[in-house]
């Protein structure tokens, strides 16, 4: 998320202080983007340092000087708009290695591991859902945040749940070899859910 | 929180000897008055067994199942079928309503059907239609209803009356995203307002809808989350100046 962008686009809307700037910001995000103070107000230095927006008061500081779009600060935001997001690969990845290392290793339950990583992502999906279900349904800047980021878990759910299939088709493994793809005894289900390992799990 | 469901070592299998299916193997699940719980399992995992047994429309092959407190194996067909009219209601993909009836007609049947009287039934039916946002299209027949209004018929025919258990598979069917949240808002406030909810479905948006996941595989419970944990700072540490 573009913190210097987020903040070109409110200052289309007029000349705005510090602290408006920082609440608005929060609003618009549906309030699941916490921002401290610090982070805006060196972001507004940034941007005026670079031309993209002026502010009248000098001298006092960022949450009470007043700032305003410059022309060059409304063409960068133009641009902004307009350029594809930065297609670094999501952490999905680490995860699709985490599997490939998994499918080598002898005495590995596999589809074990895999469950690990789904109960995580639906755990996660079920805090961004419940969150939509106590919010406003007219709240559009919350439902698009959350909506972004239930798509986004939802189809790692669905290549675990591929991934899992491709397991299953599999062909067993010859007699002697490792056992790494047993079906996983009722057991575990006992296994207290929110553990610790699953709280580390939780957080990214 | 009463157990409205309770499921203890429940075992489905279909066929004997070498053609045997065992669809459901030592099943234990409970689920309380105000919850709403999803059934979340690949195709062939036993989803659609554990709710007709969770809605007696079938008995285990070993294990006990227990509605409202009542055994089910306990109890004869016409109890039974009596239970299932008063205390449960369905929700399908395929949503089974009657094309021949209007709106209120289909969502009143099951207490006409329980022996309640033709204008008492109605009444119901029209207070759950007006709670759904349905009210003026009661008189409307299924086919001029949209795919929305009729899965939303079908939650309202599901919930009339005294329900105490809802079971719901896949009950956004082939829904837009948007109708589709709409008809998982109602289940859950349907919930909210005390009747247990299972719903089964291998869709993990629809899943995060409810209170608990219960991950089914091969017929046995593997997995389930932990309780619902608040929203506290989701995305923080995603933003970068």
């Amino acid at each position: 998320m573009s913190i210097r962008h987020a903040l070109l686009a409110l200052l289309t809307e007029g000349t705005k202080y510090g602290l408006q700037l920082r609440q608005e910001f929060e609003a618009r995000t549906g309030e699941v983007w916490p921002l401290n103070v610090g982070q805006v107000y060196t972001t507004l230095q940034r941007l005026e340092r670079e031309g993209h927006v002026a502010s009248d008061e000098t001298g006092r500081d960022g949450a009470q000087r007043r700032f305003r779009i410059t022309a060059d600060g409304q063409r960068e935001l133009d641009r902004w708009l307009r350029t594809p997001p930065d297609a670094t690969p999501p952490p999905r990845d680490e995860l699709v290695i985490k599997v490939q290392v998994a499918v080598r290793m002898p005495g590995v339950d596999v589809r074990e591991i895999l469950q690990v990583h789904r109960r995580r992502l639906v755990e996660e999906m079920q805090r961004y859902t419940h969150l939509k279900a106590e919010a406003d349904p007219d709240d559009i800047a919350l439902g698009l945040v959350v909506d972004a980021e239930l798509f986004r878990l939802e189809s790692v759910v669905r290549w675990l749940d591929a991934a899992d299939a491709r397991l299953r088709r599999r062909p067993a493994p010859a007699a002697g070899a490792a056992p790494n793809e047993q079906t996983r005894p009722a057991g575990p289900a006992a296994e207290p859910a929110g553990s610790a390992p699953a709280r580390e799990q939780a957080r990214r | 929180m009463s157990a409205v469901l309770s499921l203890r070592q429940v075992s489905k299998v279909y066929g004997t000897g070498n053609a045997a299916v065992h669809a459901l193997r030592q099943v234990d699940l409970t689920v309380g008055a105000g919850e709403l719980v999803a059934i979340m399992g690949p195709s062939g995992s036993g989803k659609s067994s554990l709710l007709t047994i969770a809605g007696s429309l079938e008995e285990p092959t070993d294990g006990a199942a227990r509605i409202c407190g009542d055994d089910v194996s306990t109890m004869s067909a016409d109890a039974r079928a009596r239970m299932r009219r008063r205390s449960i209601g369905f929700v399908f993909q395929d949503l089974n309503l009657l094309a021949g009836l209007s709106a209120v007609e289909n969502v009143a049947l099951p207490l006409e059907l329980d022996g309640i009287g033709a204008r008492a039934a109605r009444a119901a039916g029209l207070r759950v239609l007006e709670e759904l946002g349905l009210a003026e299209r009661a008189a409307h027949f299924p086919d001029d209803l949209s795919g929305g209004e009729r899965q939303r018929v079908a939650i309202a025919r599901a919930v009339v009356g005294d329900r105490r258990l809802l079971l719901a598979d896949e009950p956004t069917g082939a829904l837009d995203s948007a109708n589709g949240e709409a008809v998982m808002r109602m289940l859950r406030a349907a919930c909210r307002r005390g009747i247990a909810g299972v719903l089964v479905t291998h869709d993990a948006q629809l899943a995060s809808w409810a209170d608990r996941v219960v991950f089914l595989r091969d017929g046995r419970v593997v997995d389930q989350t932990a309780p619902s944990v608040g929203p506290g700072t989701l995305l923080a540490g995603d933003v970068t100046p």
